[in-house]
């Protein structure tokens, strides 16, 4: 019964979606602020009846309902209950419930907060939300129906997959989601402000904190995916340029670029069709990440759902969706013009450079990605683009990309350049070479042009962050939380940079195979195999060992990795263990038993990695200590008279 | 209204990038070329799932086109494909070979007792030797060896009826199919 309330209140729901948008645009055409007003309730009753179906599916997990064929196919009995809910959104379906309901939830936060904005451009908005609402429930509906019964019902669910069965994977991707579809509400915002043919600050002060926010789960979101590949994969990789892995990294790529340039067009009126652009872009990216993702184009170690006719309809929705907005940006955009000029050092042309180079990066990213779905269609034969290509193509243009950060975090707009800071610059990036040289032969043995660039551009970006506040401070100047966020954001870049750098350079990561008793050494660790025994899990069993780590004789750790099999069946799997630290991780993982006792290891030495993912959190914080600045809810209420003024005829 | 090609561009671009989404999706990416096809099939002697004492392998069905089938009680999907082997096996056209790939006996022959046994033979590949050397990438695969020992198709992923009867059927008559 319940399973059929779901399914009702998602129909339900996406009869409000469609309610939401007739009159939402129905209302700003004519004016009539009743009209407007009922699609503005469409939206609360879109979100409670989709709360409602994703309430109902959770409850079929919870009370492990086996006649629901998604929960008999992503469940199981021994499941304990964190991986049962999290397994909502294990698969396919309920992924697609749970984008909807978060999609419906940014409807409402959009619907909440902008009272102040001009009535029917508000309208609009909501319009445009209510048709992506539209997209994904019918697409559910239609191809996707969580809620499908099983008859008759099976005895005992297949399992959620147990890569899946993990903290941080079952967080991940609500966290991923809150990031793809936050980008949609400053997609509406571009698509509403193509449709009325006008662009002021004021939409750029309204986009930037929902855009940042949006950013910010994106970035924790894939942190999050990376660190988890890291530990739970056995390899000790972090990042694999994973088609998937690209499909959630353009998209940040894209709002990387927005947020920046949107400070541009907030700011000085200038850049205003690229911004539109690049705001139609981040959105339309994340749809193309769900379309390789779900339709089973691309092959990829995360794809668990392929089926064509999903794969046709996301096409036929990114087909509409995409397209129109884009042809909506050819018709409307030429008219907006942008009117102010600015100088070379400007803090304008170092936006641009970011701009450029960081859309560079997706563009050459998004060819890598479909490069091997093109030569497949044009009958050029079967080929994979491999980590190479992409290494090569994001380090090309992050490395002007972060040694320009460094300077145009302090030019000031419109005119240049830097003043009395052009000192202190030149001597921070000296000093910044001398400690990537100095660090790189005392703390590792070796000067090697790649890592002394990447350490010198890492220390170059955060010392020249830290000088912001800084120079404020000692000018007496305020710290407005916008700059505050912008200079933690960028310090956590440097850090990152320093953490790829560390452990790109000097990793060690080697397989041995060892009985009990053995021991292999890899950079000056001495790892002893010392025992293996038993282990039971609520759900799987397996052996876990104990592997002794010394260094010249001094005990540093005990590393416990773990072969794991789950009792519902599959591949067994790897939990690696690791010793954490601010200067190295150590790694062991546990792979095959090879016969007479002996057991193949994976051991690793990982400098600084920890700093990538520090370094991903800082930037996620600047971008919430940025998101919060009083200014956006103070101009908010400036904008509101404005937009009362203007939209007067 | 003339639009400047620079505002043009996206719409373009997008436009020539879902053409070739919709051709890609008219694809299959399971169908991957292998490097076996062609060339003799691999040969292998294993102990037999069901009694260890006894040996399976390529030898027991040489001189006929025979099918091999590479699956686990791991694999979800050769759940799935398993009642339509069944179906295959009950249309007595070729023999099928089962290999056990990285699995427990008991279990595997819980399984066969469960579902029913498509398998003339099954060999028993718990460290997976054998899968490598047919290049096994994950199971369910299913390989169509020729009367010569040459294997002339290769299918990976859940075996349906519909590509039974369009891929592999009209291969049969040519592979020497015993009658």
């Amino acid at each position: 019964m319940i399973p059929e309330l779901g399914h009702f209140a998602l129909i339900l729901a996406l009869l409000l979606s469609m309610a939401q948008s007739a009159f939402s645009f129905g209302g700003a055409a004519r004016g009539s602020a009743a009209w407007m007003a009922a699609g503005r309730s469409a939206v609360v009753g879109q979100f409670v009846f989709v709360a409602v179906a994703f309430g109902a599916l959770a409850w079929s997990f919870v009370e492990r309902d086996f006649s629901v064929l998604y929960v008999a196919s992503n469940s199981h009995s021994e499941l304990p209950l964190f991986y049962r809910i999290a397994a909502v959104w294990g698969a396919h379906e309920g992924s697609l419930l749970l984008w909807s309901l978060i999609l419906a939830g940014w409807t409402l936060a959009v619907t909440g907060a902008s009272r102040s904005l001009d009535a029917p451009f508000r309208s609009r908005v909501l319009g445009f939300l209510g048709l992506i609402s539209i997209g994904f429930e019918l697409f559910m509906l239609a191809t996707s129906n969580p809620f499908a019964r099983l008859m008759p019902a099976a005895a005992e669910g297949l399992d959620l997959n147990p890569l899946l069965q993990d903290f941080a994977l079952a967080v991940h991707p609500p966290i991923l989601y809150f990031g793809y579809v936050g980008f949609a509400v400053a997609f509406a915002f571009a698509c509403a402000t193509l449709l009325e043919g006008r662009l002021d600050a004021a939409w750029a002060r309204w986009t930037r904190p929902w855009t940042l926010t949006a950013w910010l789960f994106l970035t924790i979101g894939i942190a999050l995916g990376s660190w988890w590949a890291y530990y739970e994969l056995g390899w000790g990789g972090w990042w694999f340029w994973d088609p998937v892995e690209n499909a959630s990294f353009m998209p940040w790529l894209a709002g990387t670029a927005l947020i920046h340039s949107l400070a541009v067009t907030e700011k000085r009126g200038l850049f205003k069709s690229w911004t539109l652009l690049l705001a139609i872009s981040a959105f339309s990216l994340s749809l193309l990440g769900t379309f390789l993702v779900r339709s089973g184009v691309l092959i990829s170690v995360h794809a668990f759902a392929t089926d064509p006719a999903r794969g046709i309809f996301i096409l036929a929705f990114l087909t509409v969706v995409i397209g129109g907005a884009l042809l909506m940006y050819a018709w409307r955009a030429p008219r907006l013009k942008s009117v102010a000029g600015f100088e070379a050092t400007s803090r304008e042309s170092f936006v641009l450079f970011n701009n450029a180079f960081l859309v560079a990066a997706l563009s050459l990213i998004l060819l890598g990605t479909l490069y091997p779905l093109f030569m497949d269609a044009l009958k050029l034969g079967k080929v994979s683009v491999g980590p190479p290509y992409f290494n090569l193509v994001f380090l090309v243009p992050m490395l002007p990309l972060l040694a320009l950060l460094g300077v145009g975090m302090h030019a000031a707009w419109k005119r240049g350049l830097l003043g009395t800071l052009r000192k202190r610059l030149y001597a921070i990036a000296g000093a910044s070479v001398a400690v990537s040289i100095i660090v790189g032969a005392a703390a590792y043995g070796a000067v090697r042009p790649m890592t002394t660039i990447g350490f010198a551009l890492a220390i170059w970006v955060m010392l020249s962050a830290l000088l912001v506040p800084l120079a404020r401070l000692r000018g007496r100047q305020p710290l407005p939380a916008a700059t505050l966020g912008m200079v933690i954001a960028h310090f956590g870049v440097g850090l990152a940079t320093l953490g790829i750098t560390g452990v790109e350079s000097f990793k060690v990561e080697k397989d041995f195979a060892l009985g009990i008793g053995d021991a292999a050494s890899i950079a000056g660790y001495d790892f002893r195999f010392a025992a293996l025994r038993d282990v039971r899990g609520p759900n799987y069993v397996g052996v876990e060992a104990d592997v002794v780590v010394s260094r010249g004789g001094e005990p540093v750790t005990m590393l416990k990795p773990q072969k794991r099999r789950y009792n519902s069946g599959g591949n067994p799997l790897s939990e690696a263990g690791i010793e954490v630290g601010a200067t190295r991780d150590l790694f062991a993982a546990l792979g095959d038993e090879l016969g007479q006792g002996r057991w193949s290891l994976r051991l690793q030495y990982k400098p600084l990695i920890r700093y990538i993912w520090l370094g991903a959190i800082l930037v996620a914080l600047g971008g919430l200590v940025a998101a919060l600045d009083r200014r956006y809810r103070l101009r908010a209420t400036a904008v509101a008279r404005h937009g009362t003024v203007s939209a007067a005829p | 209204m003339r639009i400047p090609w620079r505002f043009l561009a996206p719409a373009l671009l997008f436009a020539a990038l879902a053409a070739v989404l919709a051709i890609g999706l008219r694809m299959d990416p399971n169908r991957l070329p292998s490097a076996l096809i062609g060339k003799p099939a691999p040969e292998f002697s294993l102990e037999s799932l069901g009694d260890p004492g006894w040996k399976v392998g390529t030898a027991d069905l040489a001189r006929q086109a025979w099918v091999l089938n590479v699956w686990g009680t791991w694999c979800p999907p050769c759940r799935d494909e398993h009642p339509t082997l069944v179906e295959i096996a009950r249309e007595n056209r070729v023999p099928m070979m089962g290999l056990n790939w990285r699995d427990d006996r008991t279990l595997a022959l819980k399984w066969l007792a469960q579902l029913g046994n498509p398998y003339v033979s099954v060999a028993y590949d718990p460290e997976g030797r054998t899968a490598i050397d047919w290049g096994v990438t994950g199971a369910p695969e299913t390989f169509l060896i020729d009367a010569n020992g040459i294997v002339v198709k290769k299918y990976v992923g859940p075996m349906t009826m519909d590509i039974w009867q369009r891929e592999f059927v009209p291969l049969l008559p040519a592979a020497g199919e015993r009658r």
